[in-house]
């Protein structure tokens, strides 16, 4: 909006000129046409982008069609409105998605509970301390964020199996329960906060971990929602490690259920079953993603930070 | 107050310092490093199912692995992966931050239609997009029954399946591409864009002389996400085609996965990881050196 009245008024602007001036270069005629193609341009540029957006929606409109499609309304009679829940009913009593959605909601919630511990204490040395060595610590932290726990799936599951941890929740945790990614963001953020705040926390007798926990905490929070939100819809979607190690219905998240549930349909007649559970799987943070556009698309923003 | 820095203050300090590591610094130990070199170790062992104990055999893993048509297939189709999703969708991200970002009309419309597939989990996107690409019951199926075409079976086909995976990786990532953009794009000065519409500069010339220079941080940036991310997503091949058909559609992490936990060949499977580490680090690097001096404008 703001731009194109620029742009006329820029346009008016240099037309007075140009007419005070007595140049009269570009005519009344020739300007109105450059104004109607300018225009023109940015209707089909608006028209070619909204049609991205429409695409880009076409597969969820279609998951969704289909989960809520009674199966004998037939794929011709687009034009009725028939809809039903029976999909996800028989999808949540044919698997234990309920004890699926138990074992995510664990999982991302143990794994943000240590993370938030480990990269507060991390993230204020790097950021207030000078320490011997600080360099080359930093360097080998850095390391993670170049070699994820993704890539480290065949080496994490021996270290696993040497701790005897196989087909435990906490065995899908333990990689992720020190993040880089984390302590970096937050290290950025402490180091703005002020040093005056700190020197005067620091004559009334507060300790450095008292300014910590009582200064630079609260003042971050925005920061640690970002990390929280970018972390949870990490483990939220996370699949191949939690497959490996994973070997029960008890400790089995739900991308891992998902798929045990897709792959027992032989291909054909399910696909209302699969759509359904997908759906059930992907709601939560989708909704919390329309919800709060702004803040989920800032928090990821965020996990651009070197 | 830092005058008087004695011996005592600084030894606090470095205790206080590595005991807030600590933590933090024991995970990465555990699940980083150790298990890195620990592969790194064990990929000079013949660690299969044909001998009971490991057996040292020095580099003959990867002799065998550079040689292997299986791993070449594998690592080419993922050079290919990479050659097809990551300027596909870094170009559309810096269309769609372009638009998302000034849009006079649907400016939260076109935000949410293109980011919510980042939202999705891999193994989600596999299942919608099977159920596009599926023989008879699928979306494009039906779409060629309609006008009157044959069958369609794109994942069955060693020609089309990497095409298939390109266009769905694509649609995932664009999105998220495109929210960096978006920052990127916040950082150049207003200014520019007001003189520039005083001079009467077009918008392609805006873009082209202004936009797409003061966002190469950002490209660079993408790029190595983008590279670093065609290796590390293969959720989708356990749901939509295993590797298959004929190893067509396979990715290097995949196929590590495959050897790893179906073959239950450990040494090749570490020598795959170290090349696979070596890759990330390669890619990374290219970030965190080198370039990244040279583009950036301030």
């Amino acid at each position: 909006m703001g731009k194109s009245d620029e742009l006329d008024r820029a346009d008016a602007v240099k037309f007075s000129l140009d007419r005070h001036s007595g140049i009269g270069a570009r005519t009344d005629r020739e300007l109105r046409f450059g104004r109607l193609k300018q225009r023109a341009a940015r209707g089909i540029w608006h028209l070619a982008m909204l049609a991205v957006g429409v695409v880009w929606l076409i597969p969820f409109v279609w998951v969704i069609w289909t989960a809520f499609r009674p199966k004998d309304a037939g794929m011709n009679s687009f034009l009725t409105w028939q809809w039903t829940f029976e999909h996800f009913a028989r999808v949540w009593e044919g698997a234990p998605f309920a004890q699926y959605y138990l074992n995510t909601l664990t999982i991302a919630g143990g794994v943000l509970a240590v993370q938030l511990f480990s990269l507060t204490l991390a993230a204020y040395a790097f950021a207030r301390l000078r320490f011997f060595g600080r360099d080359v610590v930093f360097m080998l932290f850095l390391v993670q964020i170049m070699v994820p726990a993704d890539v480290l799936i065949f080496s994490n599951y021996h270290v696993l199996k040497e701790f005897g941890l196989l087909d435990t929740k906490l065995g899908i945790m333990l990689p992720y329960f020190a993040s880089a990614f984390g302590i970096f963001l937050l290290r950025q953020t402490f180091k703005q906060m002020p040093l005056e705040l700190e020197e005067a926390a620091m004559v009334e007798g507060c300790s450095r971990l008292g300014i910590l926990w009582r200064i630079f905490v609260p003042l971050s929070l925005p920061v640690y929602i970002s990390f929280a939100v970018v972390s949870v819809s990490y483990q939220w979607n996370n699949f191949l490690w939690p497959l490996i190690v994973t070997n029960s219905v008890e400790n089995r998240p739900l991308t891992v259920g998902l798929a045990m549930f897709a792959q027992s349909f032989e291909t054909g007649a399910q696909w209302a079953e699969v759509s359904a559970a997908t759906l059930l799987v992907v709601a939560p943070l989708l909704i919390g993603f329309l919800l709060f556009q702004r803040k989920f698309i800032n928090s990821f923003m965020h996990s651009g930070i070197k | 107050m830092r005058m008087s820095v004695t011996w005592k203050e600084r030894l606090a300090r470095n205790g206080l310092a590595w005991a807030l590591l600590l933590p933090s610094l024991l995970f990465l130990i555990l699940f980083t490093y150790y298990p890195m070199l620990k592969t790194a170790w064990l990929s000079l062992f013949q660690a299969d199912l044909a001998v009971p104990e490991p057996v040292f055999n020095g580099a003959d893993n990867y002799a065998f692995l550079f040689s292997d048509p299986v791993f070449q297939k594998v690592f080419s189709n993922n050079l290919w992966f990479a050659v097809g999703t990551v300027p596909t969708s870094m170009i559309l991200a810096f269309l769609m931050a372009l638009f998302a970002d000034k849009a006079m009309a649907g400016k939260t419309f076109s935000r949410v239609a293109f980011f919510y597939p980042n939202m999705v989990p891999m193994i989600a996107v596999a299942n919608i997009w099977l159920f596009i690409y599926t023989p008879q019951y699928g979306l494009l199926a039906q779409l060629a029954q309609w006008v009157g075409r044959a069958d369609m079976n794109l994942l069955g086909h060693p020609d089309t399946v990497m095409g298939a995976m390109i266009v769905m990786m694509i649609w995932k990532e664009a999105g998220y591409f495109m929210i960096f953009y978006l920052a990127g794009l916040q950082n150049i000065p207003k200014d520019l864009y007001e003189s520039a519409s005083m001079d009467g500069v077009g918008a392609w010339k805006v873009t082209t002389r202004i936009t797409i220079p003061l966002t190469m941080p950002t490209t660079l940036f993408v790029g190595v996400v983008a590279l670093t991310n065609a290796f590390k997503l293969v959720d989708h091949l356990w749901i939509m085609t295993k590797g298959g058909p004929d190893n067509a559609s396979n990715l290097l992490l995949y196929h590590i996965y495959d050897t790893a936990f179906s073959f239950y060949d450990q040494g090749m499977a570490a020598a795959m990881t170290v090349v696979m580490i070596a890759v990330l680090l390669i890619l990374s690097s290219l970030q965190f050196f080198g370039w990244d001096r040279k583009i950036h404008y301030q």
